[in-house]
């Protein structure tokens, strides 16, 4: 790419400035803009003439409203998002309006940040919305803020008073896990003591100036040394210009990688070498890191969709269905379980439910936690999330991207989180299983795609459970028969058969776990085949189907079940009751192999 | 990576995520530098290609360049080049060039706002949920045609920055509008890091921005860098004056630039000639709160 500018572009900060009503904001912004000389010619002349002439006492935070009124006309372009600059660097102050959205607005404003200023008045102290600001800051991560304790002159410049306010608000901090700021500022922002200028009336106070914090801050470091994790955002094939490879494309949120790297797709499991970065008027790159919304070429054509996590094998994300999070709501009605919502992790849409509370917190108050049996409207909740397919997810101390979320209830985004914490599932040992076995996999010479362009359909597991006697060998059968007379690479699987020679040296009492597991790697080899595999079988039960799955990796599985009392509740794909005719049957399944990609390629 | 492709990697994530998110996705073009930059972020999101259509509003009142530039750029990048009016209201007359010669205050007159809200607003929302006229580009003959498609469009990407104006910074990445087109403005979604409202209710729409965090001198400055065509407008016209921002030729001023490419733009920009200038203070119609009115309806 060429940068033809000769002079470097400078350095840009996005800072956020937050605190309770009133403790100052504006004041604060207005003589900070005064004291950079970022106000346009005149302007502060005109609004204290303005003060004279109508009786009023001049404050800075009229400077703000008359510079946003100009803005409303169209006169004034640099205070639409605020900016001011420094020796060091340009800023860009994120203002948060304080009206009935605040909370939502404050988010949206500080998600953008890099950096913080929380103001808290000195006379009025630590209150409602210091707080759960501070913790918002925290959960958003954003770990860098100053603590701007604002209207030191209506405390006298009191020196003990400005470190009680620093030592609450720190323990309140520390209390909630929330990183502990670096600076605590002693200011009087109309009086512009500390702000751009040291004051001499707090000659106890040896830190630095606002201005002094901000220059303090760092950018934020390169990811580019962290694991490598790129959500896949879309696999394209613009077939339209000629171009007949799939490219997949998305941004490396963490790390890099090189043309020739291997690497794993997670849940899927999938394993594929780069072939190419692409892009467009750009040069040629065989590497490409942390930040780069890019798009590769493979050595193998996968079947992969949006929400899989490209890393190398070594670091790969966890994986699961269930996941301890943080999560503040902002939705109209409260966050409830029994329901189901959309959980937005990274590139992964899926299902989500709220699976436990360990306690609902208020944000606004240290330590205290509410007796609730759901997370209401503005709400800080310790919690249990449990999506109905697992994803690819890591927590949020080892990597941002994808230990962050939203939930979407109905239309609208409801609340977001970070991932805390893992939770033992039931499939989590068969799951590690087979991501360490397809890690690791020999592959031949011929690959999925190739099986599956040339069978017509993709690999897929039928499993018919259900009691003895019921009919799934009968359905089977004419399932199999059906599938290959219709030119489908069908296998029907009796477990029987498996119970006869792959489980021969198991005793009689084996343990359950040890014949599904048995089973279902069984069937993942048939799967890898390219085969519709059929099975049938009295050993294994519709309540091992998701540990079946969880060998299988993203190869589909359906489960039917054969229930005549019709008095099974438990989730299942199908279920009859082993009176109606076979073709209905296998038209029915035909269709559900449809929906998933099965046939009909 | 320096901050000029912070701006473009993050907006070629958002485009990625409204390709994704929208089946009926398109995006207007005004022929100006901002959404032309888009374009050509675009063709980057897709590594050449423009996945959906683009759509511009003509009011007829566009200078001939501007029609002349949009042409040869859709056939050259073959684009899906659609194109609204509302020949009803320019068949009646009821526009503020066509009543500018009515003395103030007669019933015909019709104002700058007025006119924007019809020939723009109004026909950008009837092309937009099809209820208008909506011609298509034939990239063989280079002329346009009636279009059959007439489904409405549900997402659509407008090159809006934060910096232009007061009421565009108050805009999200992904901003809906309701049925009526209109915005509201008290009560938009929180956008978390980069997860964007993607789900929307039947007969709303959302509108996508992807230069929200660029400024104009990012915008020039990405020109100079990407090399992408502009339209002659913007340089000075020979006379010492050149067109900051582009409208209808009724309705706006140049302003006075020597400014003869896109190096003597930045140099202009960084010097702060213009700084207590507002970038669209030759566009007529804005007045005091016009453009926040016009917006709120539907104005891009």
């Amino acid at each position: 790419m060429s940068h033809s500018s000769p002079i470097p572009a400078r350095d840009q900060m996005n800072v956020v400035i937050v605190g309770h009503v009133d403790h100052g904001k504006s004041t604060v912004v207005g003589r900070l803009f005064a004291d950079t000389g970022a106000l346009p010619q005149g302007k502060l002349e005109a609004v204290k003439a303005e003060c004279a002439r109508t009786g009023k006492v001049f404050e800075y935070a009229f400077l703000l409203d008359a510079l946003s009124d100009e803005q409303d006309q169209g006169i004034t372009i640099d205070t639409a998002r605020c900016f001011f600059k420094t020796a060091r660097r340009d800023y860009i102050i994120i203002d948060a309006p304080g009206h009935i959205e605040f909370l939502k607005n404050m988010i949206s404003g500080a998600a953008r940040a890099e950096a913080a200023a929380l103001i808290i008045d000195a006379k009025e102290g630590v209150r409602e919305n210091s707080r759960r600001h501070g913790y918002i800051l925290a959960m958003l991560g954003i770990r860098q803020v100053v603590v701007c304790v604002n209207k030191m002159d209506l405390v006298g410049y009191d020196q003990a008073h400005f470190e009680r306010i620093e030592a609450e608000y720190r323990a309140f901090l520390k209390g909630i896990g929330a990183p502990d700021p670096k600076h605590f500022v002693p200011v009087a922002a109309l009086h512009g003591d500390n702000l751009a200028v040291r004051s001499d009336k707090t000659p106890w106070y040896r830190g630095p100036t606002m201005l002094e914090c901000f220059d303090g801050f760092a950018k934020q470091p390169s990811r580019r040394d962290q694991p490598l994790r790129m959500p896949l955002q879309a696999v394209y094939k613009f077939t339209a210009r000629g171009d007949e490879a799939r490219t997949f494309a998305g941004r490396i949120e963490a790390g890099r990688v090189k043309v020739g790297d291997e690497v794993v797709f997670s849940p899927s499991n999938k394993r594929a070498r780069i072939r190419s970065i692409e892009g467009f008027n750009t040069a040629p790159r065989s590497e490409i890191e942390a930040g780069w919304s890019t798009a590769f070429t493979l050595s193998e054509e996968l079947y992969l969709t949006r929400g899989e996590v490209m890393s190398h094998a070594a670091q790969a994300p966890l994986v699961g269905t269930r996941f301890r999070a943080n999560v503040i709501w902002l939705g109209r009605k409260p966050f409830v379980q029994g329901r189901d919502y959309k959980l937005k992790l990274h590139t992964a849409a899926v299902p989500v439910r709220l699976a436990r509370i360990h306690k609902v917190i208020d944000a606004s108050e240290i330590g205290s936690e509410l007796a609730k049996q759901e997370v209401g409207r503005h709400d800080v909740a310790d919690l249990e999330l449990e999506v109905k397919s697992p994803v690819a997810f890591d927590l949020i101390g080892d990597s941002e991207c994808s230990g962050r979320f939203v939930i979407v209830d109905g239309y609208d985004v409801a609340g977001g989180g970070i991932i805390t914490g893992t939770v033992a599932d039931a499939t989590d040992d068969f799951r590690s299983e087979a991501r360490l076995r397809d890690f690791n996999w020999i592959h031949g010479g011929v690959t999925g795609a190739e099986r599956a362009q040339s069978n017509g359909h993709r690999a897929a597991l039928v499993m018919f459970v259900g009691g003895n006697g019921v009919g799934k060998r009968r359905y089977a059968r004419a399932l199999e028969r059906a599938l290959w007379d219709d030119r489908r690479q069908a296998y029907m699987l009796d477990g029987t058969n498996v119970l006869l020679g792959v489980d021969h040296d198991l005793a009689a009492d084996a343990a359950q776990q040890e014949l599904v597991r048995r089973f279902g790697e069984v069937a993942n080899i048939l799967l890898r085949a390219g085969l519709v595999v059929v099975s049938t079988t009295n050993a294994i039960g519709l309540a091992d189907h998701s540990h079946v799955q969880a060998l299988l990796g993203d190869q589909p599985s359906l489960a039917v079940d054969v229930d005549p009392s019709g008095s099974s509740t438990a989730q299942c794909d199908l279920r009859i009751r082993g009176d109606e005719p076979e073709a209905v049957v296998v038209a029915q399944i035909a269709a559900l192999l449809r929906a998933r990609g099965v046939l009909g390629l | 990576m320096d901050h000029l492709d912070q701006l473009e990697q993050q907006s070629v994530y958002i485009f990625r995520e409204a390709f994704r998110h929208f089946e009926r996705l398109c995006m207007l073009w005004s022929i100006g530098k901002d959404s032309t930059v888009l374009l050509w972020l675009a063709r980057k999101a897709f590594v050449g290609n423009v996945p959906f259509p683009l759509v511009h509003i003509d009011t007829s009142y566009k200078l001939p360049e501007m029609i002349a530039y949009r042409d040869r750029l859709a056939m050259e990048y073959r684009l899906t080049m659609v194109v609204g009016q509302d020949a009803a209201t320019l068949a009646s007359g009821r526009t503020f060039p066509a009543t500018k010669g009515l003395p103030d205050g007669h019933p015909d007159k019709v104002d700058r706002t007025a006119c924007c809200a019809a020939l723009k607003a109004g026909a950008l929302s009837a092309t937009l949920n099809g209820t208008g006229l909506r011609r298509k580009l034939n990239l063989e003959t280079g002329e346009y045609q009636d279009w059959h498609d007439r489904q409405p469009w549900h997402g659509v990407i407008v090159g809006a920055r934060a910096d232009e104006e007061g009421s565009r910074s108050k805009e999200r990445y992904f901003s809906p509008r309701d049925r009526n087109n209109q915005w509201d403005i008290g009560d938009q979604p929180p956008e978390f890091w980069n997860q964007f409202k993607t789900d929307f209710a039947p007969g709303t729409h959302v509108r996508i921005h992807p230069l929200l965090d660029w400024t104009e001198l990012n915008i020039w400055e990405y020109i100079k860098r990407e090399n992408i065509p502009t339209v002659s407008l913007y340089y000075d016209q020979g006379d010492g004056t050149r067109y900051r921002s582009l409208g209808c030729g009724p309705c706006q001023n140049p302003i006075q630039s020597r400014a003869k490419d896109v190096d003597d733009i930045i140099a202009e920009l960084k010097s702060g000639k213009l700084k207590n200038i507002a970038e669209r203070s030759g566009r007529l119609q804005d007045g005091k709160h016009g453009l926040e009115e016009l917006r709120k309806q539907g104005y891009m």
